[in-house]
């Protein structure tokens, strides 16, 4: 029967939710370029030392988990037609909970701050968000295969699977649990947070909004109901086949990883190609953020490829920093970054422009999207991402010296992302006032 | 057999093409292509709008007995987008570029989520609810 609920915006959590989450990541970023510039030519050493370990987790705890927490939030009711139970309190909690632990939980890897209180705080913020966000999910009812809330339920999951193994982790490192496979279980939090975690949720998100930022084809119908269960059946079977010893499991683990880089390079070539047919011609900022994003998603595959076809270059010490900078700042950070340019500005339309019709009050003006962000500022500061991403990776390839001036270039992407992000936020509060006024 | 998801839904992308069109006429700067363009656009959107409003939705809204719920949303967003559509005129008759196309990327963002609740939802909804009646008023339906 009718589910007028679904239908309807007006499900939508109060616009200070999502923004207060999307205020924040900004910030998060420009902590970890701060530190990528202090910590230099060090950061590319091993996966391991406590500066990369506090940089990569201000990235992926305080901007991407931010941004996705925030948006999620923000889109359950209105993709999926599941309104979060008492989304301003559990909002509020989830945002407090999630700065907070993300500074505790860098405080300890830099060695200056002790790991309980970052656990209390990261477990209760995200416990308090996927309890939220199931429910509501299941009180919606049936999910429809290939509907994005599908997609969404198992990025749920694989949230829930990153965050168990990266307490299970932590308390190893710390010396609370004794764990023997450290490194493993330190790999597959990894593996589940990016393939897992981002990976689906950014997947099933691009199979509801490619088609509609860029008037594409839809995505094959196969790809929307098969892709994300798959992804995590081959996330299951990679996880598994890292544990076992003896030849068998050796030879396992060396294709282990396969299945999940063809679903990815499958997803990539697909989106690029429909992006490609795109009706709209018009530039568009988000699409240079999202080919971004897929090239070098793509650049990262046919890496994984060649090092696993070449010996000397698998035993190569920059692979897995070049890996970390494909998948963190080259495929992670630029999608989201990109689709920020479209969520933000959109809501602050959205938002004021519901009021207006409801006051009736048509002599204020809504300003329309790119009045909230200019193209000119989303594209400098694209420009800028692009470059600091390019030169991290030429830090690994040609020279560690590179590093700094990477990080200059990161820094001032960042800086420029939250001044667009916070003026467009400004924007919208002098509008919401002068509404205010007239009423 | 027509249906009421299959007329409109084509309906639905005839109006994308034309949008589309006029937006790159516009921001290649060719004026009078766009203002041509635009005046197709403006005309199948209006027509798509006043489809549903006179003809398809007081058949639904007869049907399930009420006029709130789904329909009273969607003419809202109809509402919403023709002031957009006005705007946007209002920008080309000035020439204003910058104005023009951040209009046209707020429109869109409105209308393709629209439009995807109408295909996903409401459409297979009217042609359950309506049957032959939904698929003679899809047949007698004119988009320009």
């Amino acid at each position: 029967m009718l589910n007028t609920a679904s239908l309807s915006l007006q499900q939508a959590p109060p616009i200070s939710i999502p923004f207060r989450f999307f205020l924040t990541a900004p910030l998060f970023s420009i902590l970890a370029a701060v530190q990528l510039l202090l910590a230099g030519e060090e950061i590319l050493v091993s996966r391991w030392l406590p500066v990369t370990l506090g940089f990569t987790h201000l990235l992926t705890l305080g901007f991407l988990a931010m941004v996705m927490c925030g948006a999620l939030l923000q889109m359950l009711p209105v993709m999926a037609g599941a309104p979060v139970p008492g989304v301003v309190v559990v909002g509020g909690a989830v945002h407090l909970l999630l700065s907070l632990g993300t500074l505790f939980l860098v405080a300890w890897f830099l060695g200056s701050g002790p790991l309980p209180p970052a656990l209390i705080l990261l477990v209760a913020g995200f416990s308090i968000f996927l309890i939220a966000t199931v429910v509501a999910i299941w009180r919606r009812g049936v999910v429809a295969r290939g509907s994005p809330a599908g997609g969404m339920q198992l990025a749920l999951v694989s949230l829930l699977v990153t965050v168990l193994l990266g307490v299970v982790a932590s308390l190893g490192y710390d010396g609370r649990l004794v764990i023997r496979e450290l490194a493993v279980v330190t790999d597959i939090h990894l593996g589940w947070g990016l393939a897992g975690w981002v990976g689906l949720l950014l997947s099933s998100v691009a199979f509801q909004l490619v088609p509609m930022f860029n008037v594409t084809p839809e995505y094959p119908q196969w790809m929307k109901r098969h892709l994300p269960w798959l992804i995590l059946l081959a996330l299951v079977g990679w996880s598994l086949l890292q544990f076992g010893e003896g030849a068998f499991w050796e030879g396992g683990r060396k294709f282990s990883l396969v299945p999940v880089v063809v679903l990815y390079l499958l997803f990539a070539f697909i989106t690029l190609d429909l992006q490609r047919r795109r009706k709209r011609k018009v530039p568009d900022i988000t699409l240079l953020f999202w080919v971004t994003g897929l090239v070098s998603l793509i650049c990262c595959a046919v890496l994984w490829v060649c090092s696993q076809l070449l010996p000397w270059l698998a035993s190569w010490r920059g692979m897995g920093a070049l890996w970390g900078i494909g998948l963190l700042l080259g495929f992670s950070l630029s999608i989201v970054n990109g689709m920020l340019y479209k969520i933000v500005p959109f809501l602050s339309w959205f938002h004021l422009q519901n009021r207006q019709m409801a006051q009736m009050r048509m002599s204020v003006a809504i300003p329309h999207m790119k009045a909230f962000i200019s193209d000119r500022a989303a594209r400098v500061q694209f420009v800028l991402h692009l470059l600091a991403t390019v030169a991290m990776a030429a830090a690994v390839l040609y020279s560690h010296n590179l590093v700094r001036p990477a990080a200059f270039l990161f820094l001032a992407s960042n800086l420029l992302l939250g001044a667009n992000l916070w003026i467009a936020v400004w924007r919208f509060r002098k509008t919401s006032l002068l509404l205010a006024q007239k009423s | 057999m027509s249906t009421i998801a299959g007329t409109m839904t084509a309906d639905h992308r005839h109006c994308d093409e034309y949008f589309s069109e006029t937006e790159a006429a516009i921001s290649a700067g060719e004026w009078i292509k766009g203002e041509h363009l635009f005046k197709l656009f403006r005309e199948a959107t209006l027509n798509h709008f006043a489809m549903e409003e006179e003809r398809l939705f007081p058949a639904f809204e007869g049907h399930v007995g009420h006029t709130m719920g789904p329909t009273q949303i969607m003419r809202m967003e109809h509402n919403q987008m023709r002031q957009l559509v006005d705007e946007m005129a209002v920008s080309l008759k000035a020439q204003d570029k910058a104005g023009y196309l951040g209009r046209s990327e707020t429109l869109m963002m409105i209308m393709q989520q629209h439009n995807m609740k109408e295909e996903q939802m409401l459409y297979p909804m009217m042609d359950q609810a309506l049957g032959q009646a939904g698929a003679s008023i899809a047949s007698e339906l004119v988009p320009v």
